[in-house]
């Protein structure tokens, strides 16, 4: 691994002044993904500030109801966390259908929504990357592109998000707490991952320096039900080839409100916001999931090896909407 | 125990941690890994280098109880913590339930993914938020591959080896 310096920070304050807006420096929490690609000579900070020992790893419930997460709150902390089994499975089921124990033991919630994709491409620095080396082109458009995405993409990168905990977060709606040199900031979960279009090395809504700190969910539907599907070449320890989080809360034979996002399909966590317009009022019966899989999917573009994921995400929302709909309580 | 951490930028950083109960102080580079500590420094070399990227598991440990992927792993960023290898899963009375599980059911072929795959089982089988049921050990169990096959061994292995901890318990004679 190539050498760098490191500074361990024990405040946000003293964190994001150590960084000092500095693109050469990066934070590092639980590292999964960054000494991942440190080692692969994709990422290559001259320094390190180290945030793990900030005091960031609280969950707690607000007066309004919605659930304030630490950036520290491991995958495993938060999947298993009394607060998010009761009131957000969805999120709990996303977290644990990802990466192995090991990696979720580490990794943090700051850190999974700021992971890096899967590409095979961008992970090989002898490879055409537009998002690692910006103007070199794309290998994968041509390359062998079976993982890749089939929503947001651009003629510069098509690789897929490859977060699950990010697709429940989606769909759930939340709010992320920046802090940067210039002082604390919001921004919509929906807005903080950009598309690729031409600059697909701008992967976040994010100024530089700036540190997630926290991660704030909407208030919980009352009486929805809600079901994660990830479908993947094995039974564990696999990103997605498609995956959805479904949650629909039904009410007097219609459904009240219903949320949909796509993992493994899209290029950012994909939040089928018209899909969820089309189901409300409806009956929660399988030709509504159809309708609202095909409208969720009607600008899929496929590439020569991928074209399967378009039927599979189709299949695996009507599955994710069905059982979701089994899980909820009509009131 | 100190708290305070590495604080110069650049060069060696000083570290203290305890490794299988021993308290430590080197000073290193801030790129060397958890493993490379481990096997290279303290010569620990039970703890396998296999992928070196997370995929395969062989290098799982145990930090403050949790199992984590050494390779992965700043070793500066252990300042303070409690590191358990499979040096360290054996006491004063004899090898850890899961040791003798995984020898009384063949658990191993080559052997290369055996530490990590008892460490892994050690963590497991003390986290009361997994399943005992084969599909929630199968899935806990994900991150640590096997590439002699040796899996259908290694389930029965933890599960003798919970009995084994559940009767111990019931006697409170563990450690």
């Amino acid at each position: 691994m190539r050498s760098f310096a490191f500074t361990p920070a024990e405040s946000v304050g003293q964190a994001v002044s150590a960084q000092g807006g500095d693109g050469d420096a990066a934070y590092i929490a639980g590292g999964t993904t960054l000494i991942d690609l440190v080692k692969l000579d994709v990422m290559r900070p001259a320094r390190m500030v180290g945030v793990n020992r900030l005091p960031l790893n609280d969950v707690e419930r607000l007066d309004d109801g919605r659930l304030r997460v630490g950036a520290l709150v491991t995958n495993t902390e938060l999947a298993h966390h009394p607060l998010v089994t009761a009131h957000f499975p969805l999120l709990s089921q996303a977290i644990l259908a990802g990466a192995s124990t090991q990696l979720r033991n580490m990794a943090t919630t700051g850190g999974n929504i700021m992971q890096r994709t899967r590409c095979p491409y961008f992970r090989d620095a002898a490879a055409a990357c537009n998002k690692r080396e910006p103007g070199s082109g794309c290998d994968a458009l041509d390359g062998i592109n079976r993982m890749h995405a089939i929503l947001g993409t651009s003629e510069h990168c098509i690789a897929a998000h490859p977060s699950d905990m990010c697709v429940a977060l989606a769909a759930l709606g939340a709010t992320l707490t920046l802090v940067g040199p210039h002082g604390a900031r919001e921004i919509a979960f929906g807005d903080f991952h950009r598309l690729p279009e031409d600059r697909p090395d701008r992967e976040h809504e994010i100024e530089p320096g700036e540190l997630i700190t926290h991660v704030t969910l909407d208030s919980p539907v009352e009486g929805a039900g809600a079901h994660y599907l990830k479908l993947r070449d094995r039974a564990s320890y696999e990103f997605a080839l498609a995956s959805a989080g479904a949650m629909i809360a039904v009410e007097k034979g219609v459904i009240r409100e219903a949320r949909l996002a796509l993992g493994g399909v899209g290029t950012r966590p994909w939040h089928a916001q018209e899909a969820e317009q089309a189901l409300r009022g409806q009956p929660p019966e399988t030709v509504n999931f159809e309708k609202a899989a095909g409208i969720a999917l009607r600008d899929a573009s496929a590439r020569q090896h991928n074209a399967f994921k378009i039927p599979l995400a189709r299949q695996a929302i009507v599955r994710a909407l069905e059982k979701a709909t089994q899980a909820a309580t009509d009131s | 125990m100190d708290h305070s951490g590495p604080t110069r930028e650049g060069g060696e950083l000083a570290l203290a941690l305890t490794v299988n109960g021993e308290a430590r102080r080197l000073t290193l580079p801030p790129n060397v890994t958890l493993l490379e500590v481990l096997r290279d420094r303290l010569g620990l070399t039970g703890t396998k280098k296999g992928c070196d990227h997370g995929q395969c598991g062989a290098c799982t440990v145990r930090v403050d109880g949790q199992a984590m992927n050494a390779c992965l792993r700043l070793a500066v960023m252990c300042e303070g913590q409690e590191v358990t290898t499979v040096e360290g899963l054996a006491s004063e009375v004899g090898l850890h339930p899961v040791q003798r599980a995984f020898l009384e059911h063949d658990a191993y072929q080559c052997g290369f993914c055996t530490p990590g795959q008892m460490m892994s089982a050690s963590a497991l089988l003390e986290d009361e938020r997994i399943g005992s049921d084969d599909a929630a050990v199968r899935e806990a169990m994900s991150g640590n591959i096997c590439r002699c096959g040796a899996y259908k061994n290694i389930l029965e292995a933890i599960h003798t080896a919970r009995e084994e901890l559940a009767s111990q318990r019931k006697e409170g004679g563990i450690s």
